[in-house]
């Protein structure tokens, strides 16, 4: 439980210091460290154990079937960092509460904050490796929330984006690196992982998944060339930098590669890749540190460089060297985070970190220069200081390395970088802290207690174990151990000063010498700089990327989704053409076997004019009215082929759907120009379009001519077997679909007649027909009187009609659905003939509430069978009388959804030809561009 | 007698009706019931899984019709799944709508439970023509949804959408008329058994109608070449609007789900393994233009769009897989993905409402009034969408990368996954510091023009988040239950033994026999 405690109490705590922040400053950062301390103390209740060997592991299941559990480890490396987080996170809050302004959210910094510690204490001490990448990605978006801190700081927006980029990145591979590793070794486990290393290696999967981690650890832990973030975050507060840039974050990479020593280390491809990396790291980085004037700058480059000095131990894969980095991470946390400390208190109290400006202030802030001396002597490593014992360690390892034939090249770039460490840790404190004094924009003077007494703290971390190291071997000698994988390295006894004198001696002798020589030829080292050095930063060539990049994607958008109907229609046919094509290439195909029907001389006729009527509509498209007429014939010829094929109800149907929806696309044209515009000349597109409009015609009819040469058996068969009493309890096989074997079709699709019109009349509601071209003139044309006169009669004989339909429609052509549609054709003549304020004047009716009340009616009248305990849709229920069933009312409820859908569409078109006011029409007079 | 599996229809159906019946005055009787009946919704869709759950299918005949003669309603664990994911986006969004969007046109309860049900309806539906059914009312729903409160750009995008949409139902009835042509039957189950035993002379039809199908599938489902309509659709509809077509894409990846396990499995003869050589690279295809879109978007809503579109290749490709963990990994996705694409436009629209004349625009605009709230649930979601923890999305990403590990396809996979979720990644935090961190201070004359969210506006939004950071807490027994539902879809004769009952049944009328001549 112990375990799960120290990572979720600064998650849990995080509210505090967001609540506590509306009281008062102090109440701020009390609430920050309860959490911090109280899983701090959590921490060290299982430190003497650990020193002394044990391994805390602690388990739950999360997700099974992922193979991710919440399941902890606490061992010497996961103890170490641990420690870091917890003790310098601490220091870091104590120090902040005195570095953030008046004006700075607190409880924003310190909610992030803790987030941040939770996420680096998972990382730490995770024992499932999916779990150490869930929260790895945690640390970097807690880290951009702490980055962008000072969010009207464009430097801070652009650093955090840059650092999410390249950190989030890195942890997408690096996730995807621990599924292959986790894969090949069957558990996420680490225990297992760690216990698995020869099978790792000896896997065809080794190096993908080997690479994948070191993308991880490489873009945290900002080795080259993924290094540019760092020093672009450095716009964050400088507590932030002191802990996420110094101390822990950064360090993932480098714990990553601690965590994955036993398993991934010691092959060739290991050593050269993570050796590489860190050589390069480390020597480019503190040279470019020595050219920046920027204090936080200076640190930033340091800081890689020694990332990358790390990574070099590491990647020797020779136990001692394991635990040589694991030695330099503590040092490297201690003196680094009380140099960035007092960097923020110069800034802090200055007002400036540009060191061209700065200089002497040993007079006004003798404590800070006092710790920021000792600390940048640790950073150079002069002996005394804890950065000497581990350095000299590198330098005496790196003679001793595999894989390698020249013995001297390892040792002669260790030694640069060493020296320049050297160089640059001289500048820091001489042009500061010494020389004349800086004309800097406030006036210095020492911070309170509580500002230096952290970096105090940690300077005297450094000489400590600077003078007597042995005092840091237990946490050292627990994390090396479990890097290394549980036996300590040959010969080694103890940390300490002296070695006695061998190569390495020299090599600290010439990067301490030669490191203060170098800083004596700063100045015309800069002006060379000036001149030669290449002006390429990292953080111009992501942001130029991101640029490039968007502004592709914006190109692509662009000329793909380019808002023409006309092509997003034409891929759709396309696309489908191809999926229905592609079969009869791939498989065997033959029609079926059934005869030919015979050819008569009718038929050839009818379906020339069928043929020829749809040519028509194409050629007469831009015409309207021509079209539609012309569209007519096509529905006709339709319900003629109906009849043909004895299919009444069909034809039926067609023919007074074809009715109705000709008369209301008539009455839509009102409101429509009378031509489309043109479409221009010739064009290829056109031609593309006719071949593949006719490929899309001609394959169509090609798949119905496969489907109706073979033999017809289907489940109709037994509808016609069952319509018949008892079961269906009518005649008309149609009907008896329609209303009963398949009434939820039905009901379905007078739902969707009812929405249609209803979403029509909203849609026309809004507009104003007074706003429409050419519409008011035509409105004032007289009704024909022969068309009046012929239709008034004409209304009860086809509503009589209507009736008889509708009451037939179980046992012979006929329902529901036929008779509404021709009821509604009756009405709509009236509406043609006289208009329709005649019409509505005489017909008071709510067109809206009646389909709704259609719909209502079908849908109760599936429903009731429910409560006689039949399922829904059950029609025939036995309602005392034989043959008194659902049937009919639901036949109801679907004439009465038709009618009133389809009259509802009517009267919403024709409010639009209502007349229009007298100012209106003469304005349109002159506007109106038909005019006679 | 499970009548409880017409809820979902039959619920929604009459809270639709009642609210178009009731004046547009009475605003708040009609949102009243239609939240009322949203509620029982949820309680329903979680039934439904506690039924399903032990492995039970449930087949109800409609109309005492048994199968294949009749229509029947399917409950399987994916159905319940989908119907209960709807119910709780539907509440959500409801609960938003009613703070003021519902009154911005008619019909707005009527139309919006119709859509409800005819999302239901074809998650429930064994009848591959109810199946047509259920989408005409779920086109002829979003359709009126879209432009119920006007706008000549709402009209515009409204005649795309009608328009494709259309084209779409004719070539669906093309493709079901094919099918029943060569199988003689509607009935899902029944039309796997026929397939299975076509001969090979029908291999070429079956395939070309079955194709044809799944293209209208595509479309809906937005799949590549077919995804360009849905940003300018999408982008066009109003908050609450938009929210609820997140999860109507998810009908086409549904319909797709369904048809190519349950009739167009390994198992099937001749129509074996119909789109498992074309989905997985279109879906990759698709998660790529989506993720590229998304980031050369120049409106919120846009980019959302493009996300929605990312995310259905990205499942589409995994279900392309065809294997238990793959489908599993894909449905666990399919849930957060949904519920995140809707927060992130109901989020969109009260952002919107504190730019002025910026409203969407992804460039720097008015500072937001309440920037605190608002950046924290963009925060959430943003984080939800590029795939990265504590949020479910990552998750989901995680079991789809590790199904795919041993697949053929398994690298492009995983290049494209990783690919694309760095492009996620660096296009929402270019967004995120432009809309939320930059911008001009709001000042007296502009504050008239901003419009604050009350907490009544930002409960269904952080109820959302919460709901997706519950999800990710829970995910253990949540991908057990997909697991089992992948499981059951791979064994499509679980399906068919539920739905094919023997001997088939008529209804019983109690009539008899004699009765056949009384009319003649």
């Amino acid at each position: 439980m112990t375990p799960l405690l120290i990572v979720l109490l600064p998650f849990v705590g995080l509210i505090l210091p967001i609540i506590l922040a509306r009281h008062s400053h102090t109440a701020a950062t009390v609430g920050a460290l309860i959490p911090t301390t109280l899983s701090f103390g959590l921490l060290l209740s299982l430190a003497g154990d650990v020193f002394a060997g044990e391994v805390f592991v602690a388990s739950w299941p999360w997700i099974e079937t992922l193979g991710m559990n919440l399941s902890f480890r606490v061992d010497g490396l996961g103890m170490l960092f641990a420690i870091l987080i917890l003790g310098i996170g601490t220091l870091v809050v104590l120090y902040a509460h005195f570095y953030l302004s008046d004006s700075d959210p607190r409880g924003r910094f310190f909610g992030a904050l803790l987030a941040f510690m939770g996420a680096m204490l998972g990382v730490v001490l995770a024992e499932n490796v999916l779990l150490l990448a869930f929260f790895w990605e945690i640390t970097s978006l807690s880290s951009f929330l702490l980055i962008a801190y000072w969010t009207h700081v464009p430097l801070a927006r652009q650093g955090a984006r840059m650092a999410l980029a390249i950190t989030g990145m890195g942890g997408l591979l690096l996730f995807a690196g621990l599924l292959l590793v986790g894969h090949i070794v069957g558990s996420y486990e680490l225990s297992a992982i760690l216990a698995n290393g020869a099978l790792i290696q000896g896997h065809d999967l080794y190096v993908p998944a080997l690479i994948l981690v070191l993308m991880g650890a490489f873009t945290k832990s900002a080795q080259f060339p993924f290094h540019f973030w760092l020093p672009n975050a450095m716009t964050a507060p400088t507590p932030v930098s002191a802990y996420l840039h110094s101390a822990t974050m950064v360090k993932a990479g480098v714990f990553l590669l601690a965590r994955m020593h036993p398993a991934l280390s010691g092959t060739p491809e290991w050593f050269f890749i993570v050796t590489g990396a860190g050589l390069v790291t480390l020597t480019f980085a503190a040279y470019v540190a020595l050219f920046k004037h920027d204090l936080k700058g200076l640190l930033a480059y340091s800081t890689i460089s020694h990332l990358g000095l790390i990574t070099v131990l590491f990647g020797f894969g020779t136990p001692m060297a394991a635990l040589v980095g694991v030695f330099h991470i503590l040092n490297h946390a201690a003196f680094k985070a009380s140099l960035f400390m007092s960097v923020g208190i110069v800034d802090h109290e200055t007002g400036t970190r540009d060191m061209r400006i700065l200089g002497g202030l040993r007079h006004a802030m003798p404590i800070t220069a006092t710790l920021a001396t000792l600390g940048a002597a640790a950073m150079a490593g002069i002996p005394g200081f804890n950065g000497f014992i581990s350095k000299e360690m590198l330098f005496y390892e790196s003679w001793k390395l595999p894989f390698i034939e020249n013995e001297w090249v390892v040792p002669v770039i260790v030694t640069v970088g060493g020296l320049l460490s050297m160089a640059y840790s001289v500048r820091l404190v001489i042009d500061t802290f010494f020389g004349e004094e800086g004309d800097t924009p406030a006036k210095p003077h020492d911070p309170p207690f509580g500002m230096w007494l952290p970096v105090a703290l940690l300077v005297a971390v450094c000489v400590v174990v600077g003078v007597y190291p042995s005092i840091a071997e237990p946490i050292v000698n627990a994390a090396a151990l479990a890097t290394i994988g549980g036996v300590m390295p040959e010969g080694y006894e103890h940390l300490s000063l002296w070695h006695g004198f061998n190569a390495a001696v020299v090599m600290s002798l010439i990067a301490i010498f030669g490191g203060a020589a170098f800083f004596m030829l700063r100045h015309k080292l800069f002006a060379l700089a000036e001149r030669y050095w290449p002006n390429l930063h990292g953080k111009l060539v992501f942001e130029g990327l991101v640029e490039r990049v968007v502004d592709a994607t914006r190109a692509t958008t662009a000329s793909l989704e380019n808002g023409s109907l006309q092509r997003y229609v034409m891929l759709l046919i396309a696309f489908v053409v191809a999926a229905g094509a592609l079969p009869f290439f791939l498989f065997d195909f033959a029609p079926g076997n059934l005869p030919a029907t015979e050819l008569e001389p009718v038929t050839i006729v009818i379906f020339g004019i069928f043929v020829a009527a749809c040519l028509g509509v194409v050629a007469n498209h831009k015409r309207r009215l021509t079209a539609i007429v012309t569209l007519s014939v096509v529905g006709l010829v339709v319900s003629l082929s109906f009849v043909k094929f004895s299919a009444p109800d069909l034809a039926l149907t067609q023919l007074s759907v074809e009715v109705v929806t000709i008369l209301l696309l008539l009455l839509a044209l009102y409101v429509l120009p009378k031509e489309t515009p043109s479409e221009g000349g010739f064009s290829l597109r056109k031609v593309r379009d006719g071949i593949l409009a006719s490929v899309a015609g001609l394959g169509t009819g090609w798949m119905s001519y496969m489907v109706m040469t073979r033999p017809q058996d289907s489940i109709s068969m037994t509808h016609l077997e069952k319509a018949y009493y008892p079961v269906g309890g009518g005649t008309n096989v149609v009907n008896v679909t329609l209303v009963d074997i398949r009434g939820f079709d039905t009901m379905g699709e007078v739902a969707v007649l009812a929405m249609a019109g209803l979403g029509i009349f909203a849609l026309l509601a809004r507009l104003n027909p007074e706003h429409i071209h050419g519409v008011t003139r035509r409105v004032l044309d007289r009704y024909p009187v022969m068309l009046t006169s012929a239709t008034r009669p004409l209304l009860s004989l086809i509503l009589v009609m209507a009736v008889y339909i509708f009451m037939r429609g179980h046992y012979l052509p006929g329902g529901g659905f036929i008779a509404g549609l021709v009821a509604t054709v009756a009405l709509i003549i009236q509406y043609m003939a006289s208009g329709q304020q005649w019409s509505s004047e005489r017909m008071p009716v709510n067109f809206r509430i009646m389909a709704i009340i259609g719909v209502t009616i079908a849908v109760l009248s599936g429903a009731t069978s429910l409560a006689l305990g039949k399922p829904m849709m059950t029609m025939l229920v036995p309602l005392g009388e034989p043959g008194t069933v659902m049937t009919l009312y639901f036949d109801l409820g679907v004439f009465l959804g038709v009618v009133g859908a389809m009259m509802t569409i009517l009267t919403s078109l024709g409010v639009l030809s209502r007349p229009a006011s007298a100012e209106t029409l003469a304005h349109s007079k002159e506007t109106n561009p038909w005019k006679p | 007698m499970n009548n409880w599996i017409v809820i979902p229809i039959l619920l929604p159906m009459l809270t639709a009706l009642a609210c178009a019946l009731i004046p547009a005055s009475k605003i708040a009787i009609q949102r009243t019931l239609s939240l009322a009946a949203s509620l029982a919704l949820v309680a329903t869709g979680f039934f439904m899984i506690s039924q399903t759950m032990s492995g039970e299918i449930f087949s109800y005949a409609m109309g005492s019709w048994s199968a294949p003669f009749g229509i029947v309603v399917v409950v399987d664990r994916l159905s319940a799944m989908m119907v209960a994911l709807t119910s709780v986006v539907a509440f959500c969004v409801l609960a938003y709508a009613s703070q003021g969007a519902d009154k911005r046109g008619p019909y707005f309860h009527f139309l919006f439970q119709f859509q409800v049900l005819g999302i239901c309806g074809a998650f429930l539906t064994g009848d591959i023509f109810n199946l047509f059914v259920f989408f005409e009312i779920l086109l002829l729903a979003s359709y009126n949804l879209l432009v119920y409160s006007g706008g000549k750009k709402r009209l515009k995008a409204g005649i795309h959408y009608v328009i494709l949409n259309l084209v779409g139902s004719a070539l669906f009835l093309i493709g079901v008329s094919t099918l029943y042509g060569i199988t003689g039957t509607l009935n899902m189950a029944d039309m796997a058994v026929q397939v299975a035993a076509l001969g090979p002379e029908d291999q070429a039809i079956l395939q070309a109608g079955a194709l044809v199908l799944m293209v209208v599938f595509a479309l809906k489902a937005a799949l590549l070449p077919l995804y360009l309509w849905l940003p300018g659709v999408y982008s066009a509809a109003t908050a609450p609007v938009a929210a609820l077509f997140a999860v109507l894409t998810k009908v086409g990846v549904y319909a797709i789900l369904r048809t190519s396990t349950l009739i167009f499995g390994p198992e099937a003869g001749v129509g074996a393994d119909l789109i498992a050589p074309y989905l997985f690279p279109l879906a990759l295809l698709t998660l790529f233009f989506g993720m590229v879109g998304a980031m050369g978007s120049h409106r919120l809503r846009h980019m959302t769009g493009y996300l929605i579109i990312a995310s259905l290749g990205t499942m589409l490709a995994s279900i392309g897989l065809f294997t238990e963990a793959s489908i599993s990994g894909a449905l666990y996705y399919l849930v957060h993905s949904t519920l995140n694409m809707a927060l992130f436009f109901l989020l969109i629209e009260r952002v919107s409402a504190q730019r002025g004349p910026f409203t969407d625009e992804i460039r720097i605009g008015w500072k937001l009034t309440q920037p605190t709230l608002l950046g924290l649930i963009f925060f959430g979601v943003a984080v939800a969408a590029a795939g990265l923890p504590p949020f479910s999305g990552f998750l989901g990403k995680l079991l789809m990368l590790q199904a795919a590990i041993d697949e053929p396809g398994g690298f492009w996979m995983w290049a494209v996954i990783l690919f694309t979720s760095l492009l996620g990644l660096i296009a929402l935090s270019r967004v995120g510091t432009q809309v939320f961190w930059k911008g001009t201070e709001v000042n007296d004359a502009r504050a008239e023009k901003v419009e604050r969210t009350t907490a009544l506006q930002a409960a269904p939004l952080v109820a959302i988040l919460a709901i997706l950071a519950a999800y990710s807490a829970f995910a253990g027994p949540v991908t057990e239950y997909t697991d089992e539902v992948a499981a059951q879809l791979l064994d499509p004769q679980q399906y068919i033994d539920a739905v094919m009952v023997e001997p088939a049944f008529f209804p019983d009328t109690g009539m008899s026999d004699d009765l056949r001549n009384k009319d003649h």
